[in-house]
């Protein structure tokens, strides 16, 4: 308070552009609830294709963030705890999907997993495996784009706490790895989680590499994104109404895991 | 006050470089690079060769104009349309997305048919799927693709798979016929619903099988100037040259069918 008050009034010049920036980011919104079909909305929630859709985007979303946290947590201690050569740009590639289109990685995935690429060849060729218009196939889009952004976050939590407790840790004879799991994890669990989070809204919300790697199918790769962009082409009162469901799961998962877990990671 | 100026001033700038792009973007005619203007022409995806070749032919035609063309689902271009995006021209792949536009009093007259199209499967040359016939699709493991039911490739494929009573699902509904083609020339899809002109297209990299039924099932493909255009001459010019001989031969030269 006395601080504030020693600083002196806050400047117009701040508060208007931050004002400007507000109704920026609001007026899409408030505009998607007006044009909201309310009715509609409780229709179209009792269609199977958007009950799919719903639960194909819960699923794939939270499987994407099973493989983020597997292989993301290790490779965000790596490039917070340990030095080696080239460490810089393993961080700057690791980060690529971050700047990188969503079509783009939708194009790269099929370079990469489709049935003519350079890994999806061989798989199909020697095992007949196709990855392409799969569940598996959207769970390794989300996981693609979403895996840097709980990286960087978990890599920024784990330079934030204090190396000194590890080195204590150490001394008192604790190996490097019962370190990482005792130690350096717990403390940075806030970081975790908000990666997590973090990770799980770009999953949630991708379009661009799904459509573009996995296909469009009811039941295995339409997620809600995908079927509000079709729904676009026909009924635009059917789109708005999925994207407000959409809108909707996204704030809900957001807001209770919120108060399960932030505030419990905070107090640990 | 002083070092925010400069700051405050390239903010503005900016910002006036943004409105500028919009503006140019918007109506298309004012802010174009040549003083004869510019058409801004919607075409359904399949449309993407023929218009391209037309463009060319149009532009000679009418020196110092610029033709700008927007290829993707008829379905998007109709709500893109609707929606009061600035556009000169529309053509649609089927008369169900041109309605769209015409109940929405957005047509400056009314849509002309300029040509027809019919549906073919295709395979990639590998042949994956190992598909000879129409038939194959329903075989166990074989994955193929088609375009949305609400684009006007999908109502067609979705209609002659009726006919056919092919029960097999899709693997994939694809926004636009192009992006079928995709699927399919990448070896993605073992087999996939274009247009006999997308199929052609893509000769090197496609086998074509016929569809049984196709015959009856014929795409006609209107086109219409839009109301509110700034250029309503050159909307018309470009009807006329898509309806004129050597429009006709253009798109005869593709595959198109004559309406």
């Amino acid at each position: 308070m006395s601080r504030s008050a020693a600083l002196g009034r806050v400047p117009v010049r701040l508060i208007a552009p931050a004002a400007l920036a507000v109704a920026f980011l609001l007026l899409p919104l408030v505009s998607l609830l007006v044009h909201t079909p309310w009715t509609r909305l409780v229709s179209e929630l009792g269609t199977g294709a958007v009950r799919d859709a719903l639960l194909l985007s819960l699923e794939t979303s939270a499987l994407a963030m099973v493989v983020a946290a597997v292989l993301g947590t290790p490779l965000a201690w790596l490039l917070a705890r340990v030095s080696f050569p080239g460490h810089s740009l393993l961080r700057l590639l690791v980060t690529v999907p971050l700047v990188l289109p969503p079509v783009v990685a939708g194009v790269a995935l099929l370079t990469a997993l489709g049935r003519q690429g350079l890994l999806g060849q061989p798989l199909f060729n020697g095992f007949g495996i196709t990855v392409g218009f799969t569940t598996v196939a959207v769970v390794i889009a989300h996981a693609f784009v979403a895996l840097p952004f709980y990286v960087i976050s978990v890599e920024g939590a784990l330079r934030a706490a204090d190396p000194e407790y590890d080195v204590v840790a150490a001394t008192l004879g604790a190996d490097r790895w019962t370190v990482f799991h005792r130690v350096t994890l717990p403390l940075a669990l806030p970081g975790v989680f908000a990666g997590l989070v973090l990770g799980w809204a770009r999953s949630l919300g991708e379009f661009g590499a799904t459509i573009t790697f996995a296909g469009n199918f009811r039941g295995t790769t339409q997620t809600l994104p995908l079927l509000v962009y079709q729904r676009l082409q026909a009924d635009q009162d059917a789109a708005i109404a999925v994207s407000v469901i959409l809108l909707a799961t996204s704030l809900l998962v957001l807001a209770l895991l919120r108060e399960r877990w932030f505030t419990t990671a905070v107090q640990q | 006050m002083r070092p925010v100026r400069p700051i405050a001033a390239a903010v503005a700038a900016a910002l006036l470089a943004l409105l500028a792009g919009c503006a140019t973007n918007g109506s298309a005619t004012t802010g174009s690079r040549h003083h004869a203007g510019t058409l801004t022409v919607l075409a359904a995806a399949s449309l993407t060769e023929s218009f391209t070749d037309l463009a060319h032919a149009f532009e000679k035609q009418h020196p110092g104009v610029h033709v700008r063309l927007s290829f993707d689902s008829s379905a998007t271009l109709a709500e893109q349309i609707t929606q009061g995006a600035p556009a000169d021209v529309l053509a649609t792949a089927d008369t169900r997305t041109m309605h769209t536009v015409v109940a929405a009093h957005d047509t400056a007259a009314a849509p002309r048919l300029f040509a027809t199209n019919t549906l073919v499967l295709v395979v990639p040359k590998r042949n994956p799927g190992d598909i000879e016939t129409f038939a194959d699709i329903e075989k166990p493991g074989v994955s193929y693709v088609m375009c949305v039911p609400s684009a006007p490739c999908g109502a067609l494929t979705r209609q002659e798979l009726a006919a056919d009573h092919v029960t097999a699902k899709p693997a994939s509904q694809e926004v636009d016929v192009k992006a079928v083609l995709t699927k399919v020339s990448l070896g993605q899809a073992d087999a996939g619903f274009v247009y006999a002109t997308d199929a052609d297209s893509a000769q090197d990299k496609v086998e074509v099988l016929p569809i049984p039924n196709s015959a009856k099932f014929v795409n006609q493909y209107p086109i219409v100037a839009i109301k509110g255009s700034d250029r309503p001459d050159l909307a018309r010019a470009w009807v006329d040259l898509v309806l004129s001989d050597r429009g006709q031969k253009v798109l005869a030269d593709y595959g198109f069918g004559s309406p």
